[in-house]
C-alpha cells in the first residue's frame, strides 16, 4: 500500500539543488538575452535606444517647451529615466514572463517563480549596459563616476530589484485569475511614471505634499540613483526606508505566488 | 529509496474551474452580467472522480479511454503540474515528462542549444547537459542540423530531438502522452528500442495511447478511464478487450 497519506514532494531534490536552480536562470536568462534581438542589425543598441528616444521626447516637452528649471537636464534625465525603464519594463512584461512559456508550465514540474526572476534579471541586464550612456552624459557635463559607486550601485540594484520582483511575481500571479490586469497595469505604471519624480525633481513638488515621497518606493530608489550618479552619495533614511519597502513587496509577492501557484498549469 | 510503489494514487479527484475569474473578464465581474455568472463561473468539469491506483516500480502501465476522459489530467497529477481536487498521489523517483512535439523548444534557437534549455527545464544542471549532448544528438539522428535554428525542423524532426533530451536525463519515472504517433517509422521504432530498454533498466513507464495494439504487445497492465472513473485495471488484453465491448455497446 501505499505509504502515507502526506502529498510527498514529487521530484526528489536532485543532487545539486541550488546549482541545477542557478543553471535553470542562467539558461533561460542566455535564452532571452539571446532571442531579443536574434535578426536585428543593430542587437544592443536597441536596448538603448528605447530609454534614449523617451529622453528625447521629455526632453524636448520639459525642457525646451515647458522649461522646467533644471540645469543640465538631459542628464537629469538619463539618472532617473534609465533605472526607471527597468522596474516600467518589468511589471509590465510580467504577465508574458508566465504566459509566454504556458507549454513548460502545462508540463513540467519546476519552480515557476523562476521564470518571473529571469525576466526581471532580463531587463536588470538592459538597465546595467545602458549605465555607460549615463557615464558619457555625466563626463560631458563636467562629472564624473567616484569609487564609491562600486557599492552604493549594487546596493540600489538589491534594493530596487526586490521591488520590481515582488510587484512582478504578484502582477504575473494575478493575471492569470483576471487577464484584464495585463491592460490596467499598463495604466497604473504609466501613472507611477508621474507621481514619482522622474521627469521633474522632488525639489519642485509643493512643500506640503512632499513626505508622500515615503509612500513611493520608486520615489526613494529613483531619487537614490541620482544622489549616486551625481554626487556619489546616499542617504542613509531614504536607503533604509526603501530597503523596508523592497524587503515588504518581495515578501508579500512570494506570500501570493506561494498560495496561487498550484493553479498555474490550470489557468496558463 | 525505498521498495514501495513509485505511483500511488489514493481516491483522487480533479474538477477544473471553467472560466473561474480568470475568462469572465472584469466587465463581467463589475457588471455582474447574470448571464457572465451563469454561463462561466458556476460550470465546473470533473475530470476524475474518485480514482485509486498504484504503480509498481519498474511496471510499464497504459492509460486508455476515450477522448475526455481525464487520461493526461492523470498524467499532470502524476507529473506534479496539476494538483488533485481532493485525494492524495505519491510518486517516488525522478519523472520526466515526455514534451510533446518539443513543446518547450524556443523556435529561434538552434537545436543545440534548444537540448541545453530543456535539458535544465527537466532538471539537469549545465555540466551534466554538456557531458550527454553527443549521445543526444546522436539519438536525435539530426547531425549538423543540430546547428540550426528549430523553425527551421520539420514537426518530426522537433519531436525527435525532445524525445531524445527527455530520454537521456535518467528517468526514474517516464511519462508520455502519445508522442510515438510523430516522426517517421524508423525513428519510431528507435523510440520504442528506448523505451524497451528503460524497462529492462527498471524504469517505471506510464503512457497514453491509443495505439491499442502497441499496448497490448508491450505494457505489463493498462488502466481503462471512461468519464473520468477508473473502469477496469489489469492484463492489456483483457482490459482491451473491455475498452472495445464498451465501445460496441
Amino acid at each position: 500500500m501505499c505509504a502515507g497519506d502526506e502529498l510527498k514532494a514529487r521530484n526528489p531534490e536532485p543532487t545539486h539543488p541550488l546549482q541545477q536552480r542557478v543553471d535553470l536562470v542562467l539558461v533561460l536568462l542566455g535564452k532571452e538575452l539571446k532571442v531579443r534581438y536574434k535578426g536585428t542589425v543593430l542587437g544592443y543598441a536597441w536596448s538603448v535606444a528605447y530609454p534614449l528616444a523617451f529622453t528625447l521626447v521629455f526632453y524636448f516637452v520639459f525642457r525646451l517647451i515647458a522649461r522646467v528649471p533644471i540645469e543640465n537636464y538631459a542628464l537629469f534625465l538619463v539618472m532617473g529615466l534609465f533605472p526607471w525603464q527597468w522596474f516600467q519594463n518589468s511589471i509590465n512584461g510580467a504577465n508574458g514572463f508566465l504566459l509566454a512559456n504556458a507549454p513548460l508550465i502545462k508540463k513540467v514540474s519546476f519552480p515557476r517563480s523562476l521564470l518571473v526572476l529571469t525576466g526581471v534579471l532580463n531587463d536588470l541586464v538592459h538597465f546595467v549596459a545602458s549605465i555607460p550612456v549615463i557615464v558619457a552624459l555625466l563626463l560631458w557635463s563636467g562629472g564624473r563616476p567616484t569609487a564609491a559607486w562600486l557599492w552604493q550601485v549594487p546596493i540600489l540594484i538589491v534594493i530596487q530589484f526586490g521591488v520590481t520582483y515582488g510587484l512582478s511575481l504578484l502582477v504575473a500571479t494575478a493575471n492569470l485569475f483576471l487577464r484584464d490586469l495585463e491592460r490596467l497595469v499598463g495604466i497604473v505604471t504609466m501613472l507611477w511614471l508621474y507621481v514619482t519624480p522622474v521627469l521633474y525633481s522632488w525639489d519642485m513638488v509643493p512643500a506640503s505634499i512632499r513626505w508622500t515621497r515615503w509612500l513611493n518606493p520608486m520615489a526613494l530608489v529613483i531619487g537614490s540613483w541620482r544622489e549616486v550618479f551625481a554626487e556619489g552619495h546616499l542617504t542613509p533614511e531614504v536607503v533604509a526606508a526603501a530597503a523596508g519597502w523592497s524587503i515588504l513587496i518581495a515578501v508579500a509577492g512570494q506570500l501570493v505566488y506561494r498560495r496561487l501557484e498550484w493553479r498555474f498549469a490550470e489557468l496558463v | 529509496m525505498s521498495d514501495g510503489p513509485a505511483v500511488c494514487v489514493n481516491r483522487v479527484s480533479k474538477e477544473f474551474r471553467l472560466g473561474g475569474t480568470a475568462h469572465l473578464g472584469l466587465k463581467n465581474l463589475l457588471l455582474r452580467s447574470p448571464e457572465g455568472r451563469h454561463d462561466h463561473r458556476r460550470v465546473r468539469v470533473e475530470a476524475l472522480r474518485d480514482v485509486s491506483f498504484e504503480i509498481a516500480r519498474g511496471e510499464w502501465v497504459a492509460m486508455i479511454g476515450p477522448n475526455g476522459s481525464g487520461k493526461s489530467t492523470m498524467l499532470g497529477l502524476i507529473a506534479g503540474v496539476l494538483h488533485p481536487t481532493s485525494g492524495t498521489i505519491e510518486a517516488h523517483g525522478r519523472i520526466s515528462p515526455l514534451l510533446e512535439l518539443g513543446a518547450g523548444f524556443h523556435p529561434e534557437l538552434t537545436g543545440a542549444e534548444n537540448v541545453l534549455l530543456n535539458g535544465v527545464i527537466l532538471g539537469l544542471t549545465r555540466a551534466m547537459v554538456r557531458e550527454r549532448f553527443n549521445k543526444i544528438v546522436e539519438f536525435s539522428g539530426l547531425g549538423d542540423e543540430i546547428d540550426r535554428p528549430v523553425r527551421t525542423y520539420s514537426s518530426g524532426m522537433s519531436a525527435r530531438l525532445g524525445f531524445s533530451v527527455a530520454a537521456h536525463v535518467d528517468p526514474e519515472i517516464l511519462l508520455v502522452d502519445e508522442v510515438l504517433a510523430v516522426g517517421d517509422e524508423a525513428f519510431a521504432r528507435r523510440c520504442l528500442d528506448k523505451l524497451r530498454s528503460f524497462h529492462a533498466a527498471g524504469v517505471t513507464i506510464v503512457v497514453v495511447s491509443h495505439t491499442l495494439t502497441l499496448v497490448e504487445a508491450l505494457c505489463d497492465r493498462a488502466l481503462l478511464l471512461v468519464g473520468g472513473k477508473l473502469v477496469a485495471a489489469g492484463p492489456p488484453a483483457e482490459v482491451i478487450a473491455t475498452y472495445r465491448s464498451r465501445i460496441a455497446g
